[in-house]
Formats: structure tokens, C-alpha cells, sequence
């Protein structure tokens, strides 16, 4: 157990790629904590799809040791955040388990969407900030102007921000140093009943499920029998370590302190994020307030490919809401696609990364239904229901009217692509709300309707502003508009999983454009293929895929009848890649992609 | 009567070298500095002794030199495995006996050694009538020598065929109509025609993924030639009884036959397949493909093949299916049951058939022309469930 005035406990919170994960990098190797040849890049960002990416998607935990300037040897706890804004729950989660921020600003970009957000997020927990700004070897870094900026747009002091370069080491010294003396310590007491907060859990292969605590009060000691306070479920712990960043096995954990603990938990739902552990026996009374539930804002369903995965689906998707606290999930049946789930998520990206996981660590392929968002349906009767899944809209005249739900987004962008940002939002729907100046950095602020954001809103930002804009939202309110639900006949045959709720006005561009996405995305049979766009009975825009003109082997003798017997096996396993609608196979790519838009 | 005799039995034998590699060549074929006809002759002909043994009394109906370019063979090679083939199976009284020839200077010198040593049938590479594109094949011979090697074939064999490669890169419709009038004035009774196939592994399949080799034709335009090709064969008396291959009726390749419509054939030489019926279960051979290697181990007393695999009834009927189905004449319906212990999914022929993509009379099913062109959808269709 470690002395409450040698422990600090911090989140490192940024705009994405300012700088996080490389900054925890260097804070991990000049404490020692990991030997220099273990050391890689963005060591912490272990998951195949983040080294991919180049992202953190998981908050993830260290503890290092740290020996002061006073002489005396402190415990630091650090959690990297991801900045990405479709994993803002894993930044305010992870901010609840420690008592301040180092808040990284790239000098040579500023303060950015994500930046403001997260200090707003640090104050609400009422963390200490310790303002850093990175990147300055750039030639580009404008340090002085960054700390003006900081100072003017967010309103913190920027005076003592320490200056770095995460990725050369200069500086770090002085972060640590200010880690110690400007961050308070946490506090509790340390004979007080055990109060622990569930912070994180996930699950291992070898280990079964593992469950991140942070110490509030008391002491967790191994062979502790500890109960959930939400669901009363009660363990008894058998391995109890810290993370540096590799589990390191510890006698006991006490107030302030941060580890892990894993007891054959067979129930994954019992291991919920924000929950409060006490001791069976002498527990506490009180559990701790809890994380606020993650609203996810964007749906889509996920289906095995092969129907007889649904099982394994079900088993993958529990696993994986065990790390992912906001992602939610609930079955559902399609016509076409079988058995699956309905699920919940924080934005597009966080679909992407789930279904990426999905198909990765559990190795089960997947097919994904259109996104889309809840609408309100007010109907004539005067009840209100939401619409998770346009496949499942009632007949029109019970429905009085229709509410979506709008967002107010936040984007930052360098004056010379505003004219293009402008342009985006208004074609998207969007109601200018404020345009002001931060130097030659504009700050725009629109009311969009969430669902022309949900398509490839942020693709599209990104690729007109060549990556310079940021991006960041909340939920404002549910409005009225002319909605209506636009489906998709292929072969005259209507493909539910294709479905989406559109505003009248954009209908036919948006059917245009799928009707042509899928044109090229479905191959071609041999016979000719009708696909069409229709708003109920009338249809606003077709494509007909012309038939197979020639697909025959030129030579085929002795030696070629096996090859030719192999392909056609190949072809067997193949065809589970596509989904039978009517008499046309449809690959599930086109699923996904039909809905990425171009304009 | 056993499933095979419904082909009848053939030999095939693969010669690996050739004077240069084509580019757009996958056949297991090499180029090397100096060839020992004489340690190939003791290797074909210890083969050609254990492959008898298998298959005793046999009545053979063919048998057929490829490669490679076999044209490159030493005559006394030729007439030597003829002789031990002769000596260990009965044969037809009147058997094919192809050889495949380029029409190299080198070879063309060769063809009475060939025609004494027993061949009856020669098969040549032209590829093209025109010089430019043979030279885009990368053929070392021109048109004028290409012909001249024809003549002195016809003037050796009753029976002579010649190949073509067509939708070229830059080949269009109306060129090619040209081209095959030229050819089909050349032609005797026999003529085999293939589209251009990017094959893996070739020269032409790194240059096509390099995003080089442009101007090949679009499915559209193949699919016109293909419809191009029937046409002018037709017209010529020429017409298709194989996808690719072009005959007047009665001079068919009989060796081919043998393939498409599931008779036994024995492989010998590196990289050879055939299948063999022995005691009623199949077996698919394949012998190992590096010609050193399979020189090796002939020469020292070993089987140069890879294990033999057992073809399950299901593996027998599809590979009927996918062979029979490129003949004009089709597949037995009973043979194909008898074969796989299964009927043909018979919604699935009933809509292929409202397609027009096959017909059936009492005793068999048939790709109509329109289903030949996309025999490979038609067959996916057929046996992916
Ligand atoms: N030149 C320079 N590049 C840096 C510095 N720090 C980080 N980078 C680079 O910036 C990019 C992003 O760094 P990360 O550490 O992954 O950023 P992050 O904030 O963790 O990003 P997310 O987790 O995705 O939000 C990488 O290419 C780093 O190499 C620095 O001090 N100087
Ligand atoms: C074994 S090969 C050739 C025999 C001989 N060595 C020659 O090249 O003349 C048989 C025939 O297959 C054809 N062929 C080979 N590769 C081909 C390809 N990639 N596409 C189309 N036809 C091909 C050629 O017409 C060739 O004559
Ligand atoms: S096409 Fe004929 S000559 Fe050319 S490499 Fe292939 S087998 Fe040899
Ligand atoms: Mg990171």
C-alpha cells in the first residue's frame, strides 16, 4: 500500500493525434518502467486496429514509479485516452478514476474541437489541468501563439504550460516534475469499508473476464470475497495486480490506487462499468454515483454471415460490451438477413471499429444493415415511438409526424477551406448558428441533423478541409421534418437491410447515388437487373445492371479439371460471402458501402 | 460396362522444354541450356513400363505428345516411347497419335521423323496471322513461317491442326473477322480457337497487375468475338463441338474427347495428370512438375508422383459435369446420376433452361450457345447450392 501524498493519478487528454499516446510513451521509458528494448511506438495502443489506424480507441492504464526531484518516489497512474470524438465516453470514464488532466495541445496546430471539449469534460470532474503543448521540434510550432490561443479560446492560464516534443523527449523531465507538484493527490481512508469503483473490464482469453478498480476507500486484498453493488454478484478475488503496462501481482491495493483483479466471473454481465466493489462481509452502504449511460446515436444491424454463427455472435458481442461499456445491443430478426442484433453506437467510426473487432477477435464475418438514427414517430393516436430501424416503419397513415434529432457541431478549420466547410454543412442541412475567429482559425457552429452526419459526414470534412478541420458534437434536441423512409428493390425484390429514413428534398439524390453505388457493387448475373430507389410504390430513381455477357475458360483439358473442380469449391465457400435476394446474390460489402456517399 | 469406357483411354505424355517462354504461357513449360533426350527416353520409357503394369490389356485409343513444345523432341524419342507403348497396350487400329508442334524452323526438319515414327496428327501453334501481334505474343516465327510450316505438315500428316489466341490487346471486331477468314482458308478440319486468358503466374499477369498490357477487350467485345467466331466456323463447316475447339463432324480431336467426356488417361512426363480406374474407385494422378526432379526420381527407381487422390462420387459427377458440359453433344442425365448417386438440382436447370441458358432432350442436358458463353456462372449456379 502506497502513502496517499506519493500517489498521483491523471488522465492525458487531447485533440486526436496531438500527441497522447507518444507522450505516454516517453513518460513510460524515462521512468524505466518498461526496459528500452521492450519500447515501441505507441506501445499502449496494443489492438491490431489501432496500430493499423494509427489511433487510440481504448483508454488504457500504466503504472510507473517515478523519483522525484524532493527525493521521494511517487506512484504515478496514467491513463491515455483516445481523442477520436466517437470514444468521448472512454475519455470521461477514465477521467472519473483520477484527480487530474495533462491536457496536450499540438503547438503547431492549436486548440482543436476535441480540446475544448475535453477541458470541459476535466473541469465537470473537477480535475487540476496541467496545460502541454507538444510537437514543438515542428518548424511549424507557435508555441507563444498556441498559449495566447489556449488562454483566449478556452480560458485556462496557459503561463506555466510545459513545453515538449513527445516524440524527441525534450521536456519530459518537466512534465513529470509538474505531475507531482501541480496535481493534487487523491484521498480516502484507507480504514473506512472498501469502496471501489469499476473503471474498466474486459476479457481475456486465459484470464476470463479482468476488472479494472480505482481505490476509493479501504483495502482490496487477494482472497477478498467482494461484492457488485449493482447486481449483488459476489467473487472471490484470485489474482490481483497492477499494469506496468504488464500485469505485475501485488498484495493488496489501497485508496487511491489503481489495478486489477480477475475471480472466475462467469456472469460477464455482472461486471458493469461505473458499478461500486465493496466487501461481502462490513461492505459500504453507499455505492458510488456511476458513469452517466452512453446514449448511442447511431444504429445498425449486425448479422452472421452464415446463420448458424448467431450463437457465436451472441457469445462475441457480450465479450466485447464488457469493453466497451457504450456500445448497447439488442436481437433482431430481418426478413433477408435471419437472426442478429441491433446495435447502438457513439458515431460511424465506433460501427466500424466494433464490427472490425467483431470479425477479428472473434473471427465471424459480418453483414451491416444501413445506419441509421432513433426517430420519433408521432402517431395519429397521440402516442410517441422511436424508429431504431427504418425496416421496421409502421404504415404511413397512423403517423402524424416525424421528429429526428439534430446536433450542434462544433468545427474548427483554417480560414482558407471555410468557404468548403460552409458549403458541406448547408448541403447537409445545416442551420448556421455562430462564426467567430481565433487568429486565421475559424469556429463555426451549426445545427445539423444528425442522420447527414451519421453517412460520411466526417470523411467529407476531412477530405475538403485535407484533414485541417475538427469536429465535435452533442445532441441538442428532436425536431419535425418532411421524413420519409426510402427502400431499395433490387430485381423488384425490396432489400429491408438497404432501407433508410431520408428528408423528402433529398431523396431523389440520395437514391441516385445508391441506386449507382450498387450498380457497381453487385455483380453482374445473367440476367438483367433492375435496381431502384421507391418512396413507398414510386420509384425515383433506377439503374439496370446489364447481364453476364461472357464468363466461360478458354482451355479446359486433362490437367485442368482439377484446378477447375478447386475453383468451383472456392466458389462454394465464396458464395457464404453473399446474401441471396431473390434470385440475386448480393455481396455484403455492398451493404456497408452502398451508404458511403461521395457528395 | 465401367463409367470410363463412356470416354475410352488415352495417353498422355509432357515434353517440359520449349526454345523460349511465351509470356502469356502457364503450361508447365521451361527453357534449358541442354536437354539429355537420351536419360528422357529411359525415363518415359520406365514410366510408360510402370503405368502398363497397372493397367494391363488394356484397348488404348490415343495418345498424345504435349508441352512444352514437343516438336523439340529427337524423332528416334518419339519413335521409341511409341514402340513401348504399342509393345505394352493393345491399341485401336486406327490411333490418334498427336504431337504438339511450333512451327520453328528447328522442328519443321523433324516432321517425316515424326510421321515414321508412328504420329498421325500434328497440332500447331500459330497464335496469330499477323506479325505484329506475334511478335506482341512473344512468338519467335512470322506468319510466312508459320505457313510454310503448315505446308510441310500437310504434306507429312492426313491430319493437321492449328491454335489460335485471339482478343489480343488492340484486336478489334473487325479485325479479327478478317484474321479468322484467313485462318479458316488455311484450315483442314480441325481448329481451336482461345480467347486470351490472363493467366497467374505469367509475364502477361505481372504487367497486367502494373497496370500495362491495356487495350484487351471488354467482356462486351470478347463476348462479340466469341458470337463472331461461332458465325464464321460455322459458315466454314467448321462448327464448335467444344467451347474452344472447331471441327468438321468426324474430325474431332479424339484425344480431347477422352477428357471432356470422362474417359481414363494415364499422365507421364513432370507435372502430368490423368485419371485411372482401377478396381472402381478413380484415382486423379498427378506427377511431380520440376523436370529435374521428376527426371531424378525416375532415374532412380521412384515414382515421380504426388500422392493419388480417391475421387468421391461427388468429386466424379462434378467433374463430368464441368468437362461434358463444354461439348456440344452434353451430358447423359443417367450417366451423370449413376456417377454421383445424385440428380441434377432440377429447379435449378428449370430456371436456368426458362433463361435460356440450357436444354434438354430425353437423355441429355446441354449448354445452348448462349450458356456456353457463360458456362462458368451457369456451372456455379448448377453445383453451388
Ligand atoms: N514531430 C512530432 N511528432 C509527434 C510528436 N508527438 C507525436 N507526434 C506524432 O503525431 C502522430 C500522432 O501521435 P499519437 O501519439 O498517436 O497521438 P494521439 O494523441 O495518441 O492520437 P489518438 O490516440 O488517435 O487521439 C504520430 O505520428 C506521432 O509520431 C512530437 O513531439 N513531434
Ligand atoms: C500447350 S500450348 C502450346 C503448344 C506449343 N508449345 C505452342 O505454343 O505452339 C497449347 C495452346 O494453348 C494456347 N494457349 C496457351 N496459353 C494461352 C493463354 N494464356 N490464353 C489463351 N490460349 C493459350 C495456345 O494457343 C497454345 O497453342
Ligand atoms: S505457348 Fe507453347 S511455346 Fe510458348 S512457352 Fe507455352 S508451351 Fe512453350
Ligand atoms: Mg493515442
Amino acid at each position: 500500500m502506497t502513502q496517499l501524498d506519493l500517489i498521483r493519478n491523471f488522465s492525458i487528454v487531447a485533440h486526436i493525434d496531438h500527441g497522447k499516446s507518444t507522450l505516454a510513451d516517453r513518460l513510460i521509458q524515462m521512468t524505466g518502467t518498461v526496459a528500452a528494448r521492450d519500447m515501441k511506438a505507441q506501445m499502449l495502443d496494443s489492438m491490431d486496429i489501432e496500430r493499423e489506424r494509427g489511433i487510440t480507441i481504448k483508454a488504457n492504464t500504466v503504472r510507473i514509479e517515478y523519483p522525484a526531484k524532493d527525493g521521494r518516489t511517487y506512484i504515478l497512474n496514467l491513463i491515455d485516452t483516445p481523442g477520436h470524438v466517437d470514444f468521448a465516453y472512454e475519455v470521461s470514464r477514465s477521467m472519473r478514476a483520477v484527480e487530474g488532466s495533462l491536457l496536450v495541445v499540438d503547438a503547431s496546430q492549436g486548440v482543436e474541437a476535441q480540446t475544448l471539449a475535453n477541458v470541459y469534460q476535466a473541469l465537470d470532474a473537477g480535475h487540476e489541468i496541467v496545460p502541454v503543448l507538444n510537437k514543438i521540434d515542428l518548424p511549424a510550432a507557435e508555441p507563444d501563439r498556441i498559449r495566447q490561443q489556449i488562454e483566449d479560446v478556452i480560458g485556462l492560464d496557459a503561463s506555466d504550460a510545459v513545453l515538449i516534443s513527445a516524440k524527441s523527449g525534450l521536456g519530459i523531465p518537466d512534465v513529470l516534475e509538474a505531475i507531482v507538484t501541480r496535481l493534487p493527490p487523491p484521498k480516502g481512508d484507507r480504514d473506512a469499508p472498501l469502496k471501489a469503483m469499476l473503471v474498466d473490464s474486459w476479457y481475456d482469453a486465459y484470464l476470463g473476464v479482468v476488472v479494472m478498480v480505482r481505490i476509493m476507500d479501504g483495502v482490496m486484498k487477494k482472497g477478498d470475497r467482494v461484492r457488485m453493488m449493482q447486481t449483488n454478484a459476489v467473487y472471490g478475488i484470485d489474482k490481483l495486480s497492477v499494469l506496468k503496462p504488464q500485469m505485475v501481482d501485488i498484495a493488496e491495493l489501497g485508496p487511491g490506487e489503481i489495478g486489477i483483479f480477475t475471480a472466475s466471473i462467469k456472469q460477464v454481465r455482472d461486471t458493469r462499468v461505473g458499478d461500486t466493489i465493496t466487501h461481502e462481509r462490513k461492505g459500504c452502504t453507499e455505492a458510488l454515483p456511476g458513469f452517466k449511460p452512453a446514449q448511442p446515436v447511431v444504429f445498425c444491424g449486425l448479422f452472421p454471415v452464415d446463420a448458424n454463427e448467431f450463437e457465436n455472435l451472441r457469445d462475441a458481442i457480450e465479450k466485447l460490451s464488457l469493453n466497451d461499456a457504450s456500445f448497447s445491443t439488442e436481437m433482431e430478426t430481418s426478413a433477408a438477413l435471419g437472426f442478429g442484433f441491433r446495435c447502438g453506437f457513439l458515431g460511424l467510426l465506433h460501427l466500424e471499429v466494433i464490427r472490425d473487432r467483431l470479425e477479428r477477435e472473434y473471427d465471424i464475418d459480418l453483414i451491416t444493415t444501413a445506419p441509421s438514427v432513433v426517430f420519433k414517430l408521432h402517431m395519429k393516436d397521440g402516442t410517441v415511438q422511436d424508429l431504431h430501424n427504418p425496416a421496421d416503419m409502421p404504415d404511413l397513415t397512423y403517423i402524424d409526424h416525424i421528429e429526428e434529432p439534430r446536433i450542434k457541431a462544433t468545427i474548427m478549420v483554417p480560414d482558407d477551406y471555410l468557404g468548403d466547410v460552409l458549403k458541406l454543412c448547408q448541403d447537409r442541412r445545416g442551420i448556421q448558428m455562430d462564426l467567430s475567429y481565433a487568429g486565421s482559425r475559424a469556429m463555426v457552429v451549426y445545427d445539423l441533423p444528425l442522420a447527414e452526419v451519421v453517412f460520411d459526414f466526417y470523411d467529407r470534412l476531412k477530405s475538403v478541409t485535407q484533414g485541417y478541420a475538427s469536429f465535435d458534437y452533442s445532441i441538442s434536441e428532436y425536431r419535425e421534418d418532411f421524413l420519409v423512409k426510402m427502400s431499395i428493390l433490387v430485381n423488384e425484390e425490396p432489400v429491408d437491410a438497404l432501407s433508410m429514413m431520408v428528408h423528402r428534398d433529398r431523396a431523389e439524390a440520395r437514391g441516385r447515388a445508391m441506386v449507382e453505388k450498387l450498380k457497381d457493387l453487385i455483380p453482374r448475373h445473367m440476367f438483367k437487373i433492375p435496381i431502384q430507389a421507391a418512396i413507398g410504390a414510386r420509384v425515383i430513381a433506377r439503374e439496370t445492371l446489364s447481364a453476364m455477357r461472357k464468363d466461360v475458360t478458354a482451355k479446359c483439358y486433362g490437367g485442368d479439371a482439377s484446378r477447375k473442380k478447386k475453383l468451383l469449391e472456392k466458389q462454394k465457400a465464396g458464395k457464404k460471402r453473399m446474401r441471396q435476394f431473390g434470385k440475386v446474390e448480393i455481396p455484403q460489402e455492398a451493404f456497408i458501402s452502398a451508404l458511403k456517399m461521395d457528395s | 460396362m465401367e463409367d470410363w469406357q463412356h470416354g475410352g483411354f488415352g495417353l498422355y505424355l509432357h515434353w517440359p522444354y520449349c526454345e523460349s517462354k511465351c509470356p502469356y504461357c502457364d503450361f508447365n513449360s521451361h527453357v534449358a541450356a541442354q536437354i539429355d533426350q537420351n536419360a528422357w527416353q529411359r525415363a518415359y520409357l520406365a514410366e510408360i513400363d510402370r503405368m502398363g503394369q497397372q493397367t494391363p490389356g488394356r484397348l488404348l485409343n490415343s495418345v498424345y505428345f504435349g508441352g512444352g513444345t514437343p516438336s523439340l523432341m529427337a524423332p528416334e524419342l518419339v519413335a521409341a516411347v511409341i514402340d513401348r507403348i504399342r509393345a505394352t497396350w493393345p491399341m485401336t487400329n486406327d490411333p490418334e497419335i498427336t504431337l504438339e508442334a511450333n512451327p520453328g524452323s528447328v522442328e519443321v526438319g523433324r516432321f517425316r521423323g515424326f510421321q515414321q515414327a508412328g504420329v498421325t496428327r500434328v497440332s500447331m501453334g500459330i497464335q496469330a496471322m499477323n506479325d505484329q501481334d506475334l511478335r506482341r505474343l512473344g512468338r519467335k516465327h512470322s506468319v510466312a513461317e508459320a505457313r510454310k510450316a503448315f505446308d510441310v505438315a500437310r504434306g507429312c500428316f492426313d491430319r493437321v491442326s492449328f491454335d489460335l489466341i485471339y482478343a489480343r490487346q488492340d484486336q478489334s471486331l473487325d479485325a479479327w473477322r478478317i484474321e479468322l477468314g484467313k485462318a479458316l482458308e488455311l484450315a483442314i478440319d480441325h481448329l481451336s480457337l482461345y480467347q486470351l486468358t490472363i493467366e497467374d503466374g505469367t509475364a502477361f499477369a505481372d504487367r497486367f497487375a502494373k497496370g500495362g498490357l491495356r487495350g484487351l477487350p471488354s467482356e462486351d467485345l470478347s463476348a462479340e468475338m466469341f458470337e463472331l467466331t461461332q458465325e464464321l466456323c460455322d459458315a466454314a463447316g467448321l462448327p464448335a463441338y467444344e467451347v474452344s475447339n472447331h471441327a468438321k463432324p468426324g474430325s474431332e480431336s479424339r484425344h480431347n474427347l477422352i477428357y471432356w467426356r470422362g474417359g481414363d488417361y494415364i499422365g507421364i512426363g513432370p507435372g502430368a495428370h490423368g485419371r485411372m480406374t482401377l478396381n472402381n474407385t478413380r484415382w486423379a494422378t498427378e506427377a511431380i512438375k520440376s523436370p529435374a526432379l521428376w527426371l531424378e526420381m525416375v532415374k532412380a527407381g521412384k515414382s515421380p508422383e504426388l500422392p493419388r487422390s480417391a475421387l468421391t462420387a461427388e468429386e466424379r459427377g462434378l467433374e463430368y459435369l464441368l468437362m461434358s458440359l463444354r461439348l456440344s453433344e452434353g451430358l447423359n442425365l443417367d450417366r451423370y446420376q449413376h456417377l454421383s448417386g445424385t440428380a441434377l438440382n432440377a429447379r435449378k436447370i428449370k430456371d436456368l433452361s426458362d433463361m435460356g441458358m440450357l436444354s434438354q432432350t430425353d437423355t441429355h442436358l446441354h449448354a445452348t450457345a448462349a450458356g456456353r458463353m457463360v458456362l462458368n456462372a451457369v456451372l456455379r449456379e448448377l453445383v453451388v447450392a
